[in-house]
């Protein structure tokens, strides 16, 4: 069959469109010149200066441990929920619960950046913790939505997988936490997987809702990067964007590749 | 060990004052205002390899997934062994079920399947592993004990999920559809092993099914469902010969159905008339027909001959012509219609090289006894 060139060229000129923007920005990173758009041949050295930068080391060391950290929160507290809604039944108000744990996914970042700030000032008023804002809060800032990305993800595996397997084991003598932690948690692991580096990716990127909710000595690397290119762009920011590309691409591709594997029953 | 007394020999069915192992006593299970079971009363003795048979939605399923405590039931009790399972939560119950999925713990290896259930009761270790062993001795996996469920074969799978269901001696293994997954050969040959499990363990055994052949060759008797009740009960024998039916008499095996009414009774025959055959039916009498009662007569198609000549003696003879015809091998099936329109299906045993063998379109008698036909109100 002829399939003719306007499929092939339409895709081709939709991935320059999506692609063309990053690989500048890769090309860019080693140019030897300190003006961003003029070439002035290939090095290294912008790289070697993003070592020698205290502030974005820094940065890069807060974003790595609030990415840690709540990803794994967010890992435990979404597949808690995706367990709920998928193994507990017909229970009032489920369809509401499901709303309401996916709803983070389609929320404008600036209301739930908002939102939680709103919420942090007035617990301090009333309880006196969160004292001030920084790390923690941007923790559970972050936590509250990779929570929703992780519920989906475990969600999707849980309900793929055979019931009569957990209904096994159950048969068998084990009582329901044993159930949990011999049977389901080994065959959803993929999943936590996935979804942890999903969190993880998801938090290191943020900068919108962190923003709302850090505060004094707890910049996180995209904060630091957004203020730097406010004074203008340099050869240094384009090598740091290309490490920070190159981090989330193999996060996802990792993310993608657990997510791929099939529940073997 | 005492030879466990052998329930397909005993027939403790039989025997009034015999107690059944398990009661199930007017269980009822809603699904809304749907009823899955509805008011099932049924008595299954120790040693029975029993089997609930029907089509799919007729509750059999619901029925033993309550037996194993995984549905509540509406309203009714069960008792197993004397004692009443209604509060007792699936992992405390002495049952073990075998799923029609097999359900084998794919991130484990064989020997970890089948030994999961032993350690949850607490058994040391090495005489859970020496107890195993013998399992997969039983059912012939010894080799096997290292692989994962994914790398075996369907009927070995099925064979696991078979050790690990009987590894804790359960007083009552229920099996989903075991059969199921496996092809034609391999079926036949595990339902004779699966027999001999079963009657070297001396375990009682609730099978669902839907095959009819399978529920014929392993039980000891047969549960025939519909619509969530329980249409007969009776040994395989005694539901194919004698089915209380239409629906019983058309589900298990083939049947031909003829539509009539009762005319008289003369001495040990009774007359049927019946416009759909042709003539008049003569059956052996039942009680409790009133004349002119319409009934239906149903005769199994081996139970009908076919021949070229008119033959002698037969209480039912009618004339036909051969519309198809079926060779399988061991025995042919014709269709034959009658003058009346109606098409009759018969079977015959391919025993010797016919002469020559009956063909299409050929004007055939066909015969049957008057012990053929089975009466049938309902």
């Amino acid at each position: 069959m002829k399939r003719g060139l306007f499929l092939p060229i339409v895709s081709f000129l939709g991935f320059v469109f999506l692609y063309i923007p990053i690989v500048s920005l890769v090309i860019f990173s080693f140019n030897k010149s300190k003006l961003v758009t003029v070439w002035g041949g290939w090095s290294t050295k912008w790289y070697g200066e993003l070592l020698n930068d205290p502030q974005i080391l820094g940065a890069a060391w807060i974003s790595l441990k609030i990415g840690v950290v709540s990803a794994s929160l967010a890992t435990v507290l979404g597949t808690i929920a995706a367990m709920v809604l998928t193994r507990f039944g017909k229970v009032r108000g489920r369809g509401l619960l499901t709303g309401m744990v996916t709803a983070p996914l389609v929320m404008p970042e600036v209301i739930t950046g908002l939102s939680l700030l709103l919420l942090f000032v007035a617990m301090e008023a009333a309880f006196g913790w969160p004292a001030g804002r920084g790390m923690v809060t941007i923790i559970i800032a972050h936590t509250t939505f990779c929570m929703a990305y992780v519920a989906v993800v475990v969600q999707s595996r849980l309900v793929d997988m055979d019931d009569a397997i957990e209904e096994a084991a159950s048969d068998l003598g084990a009582q329901p936490m044993r159930v949990f932690f011999d049977i389901t948690l080994p065959m959803i692991a993929p999943a936590l997987i996935s979804g942890w580096l999903l969190s993880f990716t998801l938090s290191l990127d943020d900068l919108v809702i962190a923003s709302f909710v850090s505060g004094p000595g707890a910049s996180t690397l995209p904060m630091v990067i957004f203020s730097k290119v406010r004074l203008g762009v340099t050869p240094e920011i384009n090598a740091l964007a290309t490490l920070i590309v190159v981090v989330v691409a193999i996060g996802i591709s990792i993310s993608w590749f657990f997510m791929r594997k099939k529940v073997k029953t | 060990m005492a030879e466990p007394s052998l329930a397909a020999d005993a027939k403790p069915w039989k025997d009034a004052t015999a107690t059944p192992f398990i009661r199930i006593k007017n269980i009822t299970k809603k699904f809304g205002d749907f009823a899955a079971v509805d008011d099932i009363t049924l008595d299954i003795y120790k040693g029975e390899l029993f089997c609930l048979l029907g089509g799919s939605g007729c509750g059999k399923s619901t029925l033993l997934r309550m037996l194993a405590g995984f549905e509540t039931p509406t309203s009714g009790t069960i008792e197993i062994d004397g004692q009443d399972v209604a509060k007792i939560a699936a992992f405390d119950r002495p049952t073990n079920m075998m799923f029609q999925s097999y359900a084998l713990f794919p991130h484990m290896t064989v020997e970890k399947n089948v030994i999961y259930g032993l350690l949850r009761e607490g058994v040391p270790k090495a005489e859970a592993m020496d107890r195993v062993a013998d399992m997969l001795c039983l059912v012939k996996l010894q080799d096997f004990a290292k692989r994962k469920p994914l790398q075996l074969s369907g009927g070995q799978q099925q064979r696991v999920a078979l050790a690990r269901s009987l590894i804790k001696q359960p007083k009552l293994l229920l099996l989903d559809e075991p059969l199921g997954a496996l092809d034609k050969k391999l079926r036949e040959k595990t339902q004779f092993e699966l027999i001999h499990i079963q009657e070297s363990l001396g375990v009682t055994f609730i099978v669902v099914t839907h095959d009819q052949e399978e529920a014929m060759t392993l039980s000891t008797r047969i549960g025939v469902m519909k619509d969530g009740k329980i249409v007969q009960v009776g040994e395989p024998p005694q539901i194919y010969e004698d089915p209380n039916s239409k629906y019983v008499a058309d589900f298990i095996g083939s049947v031909n159905m003829f539509e009539g009414t009762v005319d008289v009774a003369v001495a040990d025959t009774l007359r049927i008339k019946s416009p759909e055959a042709g003539i008049d039916l003569l059956v052996e009498p039942i009680e409790g027909l009133k004349v002119n009662q319409s009934v239906s007569v149903a005769i199994r198609p081996e139970r009908i001959a076919v021949t070229r000549h008119k033959p002698e003696g037969a209480a039912n003879i009618v004339e036909g012509e051969v519309e198809e015809v079926a060779y399988l091998g061991n025995l042919s099936i014709y269709c034959i219609k009658l003058a009346s329109g109606k098409t009759l299906k018969v079977t015959k045993s391919n025993l010797l090289h016919d002469d020559v063998p009956i063909k299409w379109d050929e004007k055939v008698f066909l015969s049957w006894s008057n012990a053929a036909g089975i009466v049938l109100t309902t």
